[in-house]
């Protein structure tokens, strides 16, 4: 019952939204994301065995597809992530006055929907369903709200995203027809030995185009900069949040343990991909002026990591990246909160224009360097936890020769990302204030509320991640023993 | 009393809270209070824990606070391990930190109260970082520590944010420093994959049984990670930059005791080193090599501060020295005697940085003796420690380390020996130059000349007692049986080590010849300079090798041409010819020729394709859903 609320408590509210006021839209939806992530956090209370997670009911009968929503730790946890993502948003974007609130804040609801149910489904049809129906409200808030080049950066970002879907509802399609009992059921999905290794290689690239888009995986990755400039603030966050997870879901959930052999085999290509991505993003994010371009070319750096860390198909790298899909949704969020409030002062998004800021805005300062040293992943915040697991299991892994060459490589992101986050403290709060920053004056009480909670949720979970590895150890191992592990 | 480990680091945490989260509504002289009382609570803590562990049947105890991380068969608890190395390490931390806590209440006064708290939460933190570093019990709590002072460093070298040079060279030190961390995580990975814990006691024990192979690279690796932090060859270049900190902050972190956690850390890990002979040259002629170069910018240098800074790249390039040949003990001893003495040296320039109304240059100095009795008798005293001359501390520490050199390779000796000299030297042309022969300054700042107040002095001569009698602690066997106090003390850790520690490794003729040798060359310099020095102090600007010298070999201008300037511009080229020309270029290939597909059918439909495709995903939608409701 729960996973149907989860789905339908922000479903409803988005559509109730449209037919509300503009000025009721935004307390309204506050409320209902304030209640989805009451009940989200109900769920993670509960074992995965409890029967109240599971849903599955007839759905598409003559396809053999049902409608099927389970929730594991693999699960909850983004669950968790997007329930938490949407309040966060709305509450640190509460002073910005949107055209058609009521169209915009119903659309931001119904994309939870979407999220929630990709998350959920245990049907890869369903799943399909939900992938796209996740895309369709973001489209519309991506293209209708932002900056002036939005139509051709939505375009980009919309063609890219959906031939990925295209080739991946092909590969679904494909194997449901090879397995036994002709469903698109995830047991069915998982079951061993119904596709050939050589299907399997090519299966794998049909699956992992979607899945790298999404996240995005160099060199699929130019849409996002360009989208994540011109999106409004609010839908910029709710994309590299947690639309950016729902590529490392589709990995470790219906890529990874559905085409072992194909992620085998193809895994020291996927991981020079991501480790090439990860190296170039943080080269490019050196010599960004532009705030949002940066937080963007930093988080395709870190989205490589943990796509890599899956591809080393070792329990702590696993680990690692269940954690840091949460952390990494929370971290950036606080990064990009920030730089709305920058935006919204100075007009300006560029660091060559701003400077000094940490004179006139002290209590933002401080938060700011707490989220730089999270996304650094400096000890005892959540970033160095996952980080820290990630690169571990990549040096442990078995499935590659070249592990040590990983490692060593990807690693390098450990100082590249120090040199362009600092750059960008330095040149933005430090040094002498100019006349733009002047007058600058420091956050206010939603705001400061806003970050603090982040703060001090990547600080809590830095000192002690126990609760995490808690909810999620269950699916490393359940994901772990499905992938192909060399004996 | 062991148990209650926790509090050491605890106080300062508490410390670093109030003055964080307060530090607008709280006064200064209560900020101060709080830092300092922190700091000294800590100290008191660890005397009482040192008095424990002296005790000739102690076993070192691990205190274990929570599990940190445990994942899958990896479980790295949040713990920390209470022997005589760590406890040694509390007491400089906490005793010279208290010190400088005092020192800082007065220096800097200046500042308003919100930035003096500021200031004090920074320190506290730093306390804090520190006494995690030397008290972890596995390399993942030592690297947060290690990680702390770094991030805290950075901090506190920018803490005058507004001037952007100051910046610079704050993330200067935090980069270099996470290049070395890079290399030390790998390690971690390493020991990690090949012992299953990250613990050091069981580490160790299991080491003898891995590759020699392995245990190097880990070494090395480790040592990679211990060049940043202790600023040797080739990432020092962040240590002089640093010392735009307050003074105070270069005495604590940048002189006593961050720049020691990577002698910590080897001889922590020197179970692993003795297994590796290759890292132990390795350690060894990098220690050697660095004391050279840097004794050798450091004669050229006329900032007060970058002679300091100089010196203690050097100093720790000794340390290195006794690592790689050995002799733990005479490394570890001469952490402590550099501690006193150095802390006191940055203490007393902050003095006369004060006095002088922020002049740093020694040329525009002189005559300070009679302007500033006690900072003059106290630098002096620490002048005569760090150049070797007997008995004072840096003599039996300098000494410890050049002896067991000596044995491993004469040759070490003997440029150790040069080093020493050129100290000797430097440090004496930078006493002269300031406090003897003439005033050089404006009269405006001579008129303000004075002695400061209390709390600088009093840091100042207890350090100075302490830069004078440290030494004794640790008197060579020759002189008396069992009068070496600290290689007793330490001689549980470093245990296979015994012979190195207490019992003389060359004759005895052999290490009066020695000692004689290095006491007397130092003395001499220290005359010849004294002399030179007070008469005619350098005034002008250097020619000849003497400009390679004052432009510390080029090497910031060498990394600056080789790697800084590549690395943008290669990142530049990516951001401005690959990504926006090949890899968007190929996208948006493919999405012209979509559109120019489009166009040739538009007769039979709109050509907007993003519209269409929009479509079809409604469509597919919309079948599903209405699949869902019409189920039979």
């Amino acid at each position: 019952m729960i996973p149907v609320l989860l789905i339908v408590i922000p479903l409803l509210a988005g559509l109730i939204s449209f037919c509300l006021k503009d000025a009721a839209a935004k307390g309204w939806t506050l409320f209902a994301s304030f209640i989805t992530l009451g009940v989200s956090l109900i769920a993670i209370a509960l074992p995965d065995e409890s029967k109240q997670l599971a849903v599955n009911v007839a759905w598409l009968t003559t396809l053999n597809s049902r409608f099927s929503l389970s929730m594991d730790g693999l699960a909850k946890i983004l669950c968790l992530l997007t329930a938490l993502s949407f309040p966060v948003i709305f509450i640190g974007t509460w002073n910005e006055p949107y055209k058609k609130a009521r169209n915009f804040f119903g659309l931001m609801m119904l994309s939870q929907a979407g999220l929630i149910g990709v998350f959920l489904a245990s049907d890869a049809l369903l799943f399909y369903f939900f992938w796209e129906l996740a895309l369709i409200p973001v489209y519309f808030l991506a293209s209708q709200w932002g900056g002036e080049k939005r139509i051709p950066a939505t375009f980009k970002f919309f063609v890219y995203t959906f031939l990925g879907s295209l080739m991946m509802l092909v590969a679904i399609i494909f194997i449901s027809l090879h397995t036994r009992d002709h469903s698109f059921s995830i047991a069915s999905f998982y079951s061993k030995g119904m596709i050939s290794a050589h299907d399997q290689t090519w299966l794998f690239w049909l699956m992992f185009v979607a899945f790298a888009v999404k996240m995005p995986i160099f060199p699929f990755h130019t849409w996002q900069p360009d989208t994540y400039e011109q999106s409004t603030p609010a839908v910029t966050m709710v994309l590299s949040a947690i639309m950016v997870k729902m590529g490392l879901y589709g990995v470790l959930r219906w890529l990874a343990p559905v085409l072992p052999i194909g992620t085998y085999l193809w895994g020291d290509t996927i991981s020079t991909m991501c480790i090439i991505g990860m190296i170039y993003a943080s080269l490019t994010a050196l010599v960004q002026d532009d705030l949002k371009r940066l937080l963007a070319y930093s988080s395709i750096a870190h989205v490589g990591l943990m796509c890599l860390a899956i591809f080393a198909t070792t329990e702590s790298g696993l680990q690692g990246v269940m954690i840091q899909l949460f952390n990494h949704g929370i971290i950036i969020l606080g990064l990009w909160i920030v730089v709305y409030l920058i935006e919204k002062q100075f007009h300006t998004r560029k660091i060559s224009e701003l400077g000094g800021l940490a004179q006139k805005a002290p209590v933002l300062t401080t938060l700011l360097v707490i989220l730089v040293l999270a996304n650094i992943a400096l000890p005892l915040t959540s970033g160095f936890i996952g980080e820290f697991l990630m690169f571990n299991g990549i040096y442990a892994s078995q499935s590659t020769t070249y592990n040590v060459v990983f490692v060593v490589t990807a690693a390098t992101t450990v100082f590249l990302a120090a040199i362009y986050m600092l750059r960008m403290v330095q040149r933005v709060f430090y040094g002498p204030a100019n006349a733009l920053t002047e007058k600058a004056i420091d956050i206010r009480m939603n705001e400061k509320i806003i970050l603090a909670f982040i703060v001090a949720l990547i600080v809590l979970i830095g000192v002690y991640p126990e609760p995490l590895f808690h909810l999620t150890r269950g699916a490393v191992e359940s994901v772990l023993a499905k992938m192909y592990v060399k004996p | 009393m062991s148990k209650f480990i926790y509090l050491v680091p605890l106080f300062p945490l508490i410390g670093f809270l109030i003055n964080g989260l307060f530090r607008r509504r709280i006064s200064k002289s209560f900020s101060g209070l709080i830092a300092s009382a922190a700091v000294l609570a800590s100290f008191v803590v660890s005397l009482l824990i040192f008095f424990e562990v002296k005790e000739e049947n102690f076993q070192p105890v691990i205190a274990t606070l929570f599990e940190f991380i445990h994942a899958g068969k990896l479980s790295i608890p949040f713990s920390f391990l209470v022997d005589p190395l760590s406890v040694l390490f509390l007491l400089i931390i906490t005793g010279v930190g208290f010190l400088i806590h005092v020192y800082s209440t007065s220096y800097m006064q200046e500042e308003n109260a919100p930035a003096y708290a500021k200031y004090f939460c920074y320190l506290n933190l730093f306390v804090f970082s520190m006494l995690l570093l030397v008290l972890g019990s596995n390399y993942v709590i030592l690297y947060i520590g290690w990680e702390g002072v770094g991030f805290c460093s950075y901090l506190l070298i920018g803490y005058w944010f507004k001037n952007q040079e100051y910046s610079s060279a704050a993330r200067k030190a935090f980069v270099m420093n996470r290049i070395g961390d890079f290399a030390f995580l790998i390690a971690i990975f390493a020991l990690i994959n090949q012992f299953g814990t990250a613990s050091f006691g069981e580490i160790f024990q299991q080491a003898p049984k891995a590759t020699t192979g392995l245990i190097t690279m880990v070494t090395l690796l480790l040592f990679a990670g211990a060049t940043a932090k202790s600023a040797q060859i080739p990432l020092y270049t962040w240590l002089p930059d640093a010392m735009v900190g307050p003074t105070p902050v270069s005495a604590l972190i940048h002189a006593a005791t961050m720049v020691t956690a990577g002698i910590y850390m080897v001889a922590r890990s020197h179970v692993l080193y003795d297994l590796a002979p290759v890292s132990q040259t390795v350690v060894a002629i990098t220690g050697l090599a660095t004391a050279i170069l840097a004794a050798s910018i450091a004669i050229k240098q006329n900032d007060i501060k970058k002679v300091l800074a100089y010196s203690t790249v050097s100093q720790l390039g000794y340390m290195f020295l006794g690592l790689g040949v050995g002799a733990y003990t005479g490394a570890v001893f001469h952490v402590m005697t550099h501690a006193f003495f150095k802390a006191l040296l940055f203490l007393g320039a902050g003095s006369v940085i004060h006095a002088m109304g922020g002049e740093q240059d020694i040329r525009k100095m002189g005559a300070l003796k009679k302007y500033l009795p006690i900072t003059h008798i106290t630098f002096l005293l620490a002048c005569l420690a760090i150049a070797g001359v007997p008995p004072f501390s840096g003599f039996f520490s300098k000494d410890e380390i050049l002896a067991a050199a000596f044995v491993k390779n004469p040759l070490y000796y003997i440029i150790g020996v040069a080093g020493a000299m050129m100290t000797a030297f430097y440090m004496f042309r930078l006493y002269a130059t300031t406090f003897l022969g003439k005033f050089r300054g404006t009269a405006d700042q001579e008129h303000h000349l004075h002695e400061s107040p209390a709390p600088i002095t009093f840091p100042l001569i207890v350090l100075a007692i302490l830069a004078v009698l440290g030494g004794f602690l640790g008197i060579p066997e020759i002189f008396a049986k069992n009068s070496h106090l600290l290689g007793h003390f330490l001689q549980p850790v470093f245990a296979g080590h015994e012979n190195k520690v207490t019992e003389s490794p060359v004759s005895v003729s052999t290490e009066w010849m020695l000692m004689g040798l290095s006491a007397g060359l130092a003395i001499i310099i220290v005359i010849f300079a004294w002399m030179r020095f007070s008469r005619k102090p350098e005034l002008g600007e250097p020619a000849g090798f003497g400009k390679w010298l004052a432009n510390k070999w080029y090497v910031d201008e060498l990394y600056q041409a080789v790697i800084v300037k590549p690395l943008n511009a290669f990142a530049d080229f990516l951001n401005r010819v690959v990504e926006k020309n090949v890899i968007d270029g190929m996208v948006n290939g493919a999405g012209r020729l979509v559109q120019y597909g489009s166009r040739q059918i538009r007769y039979l439909q709109s050509g907007q394709v993003g519209g269409y495709v929009l479509l079809m995903v409604l469509g597919i939608v919309i079948l599903f859903v209405v699949q869902l409701f019409l189920r039979k």
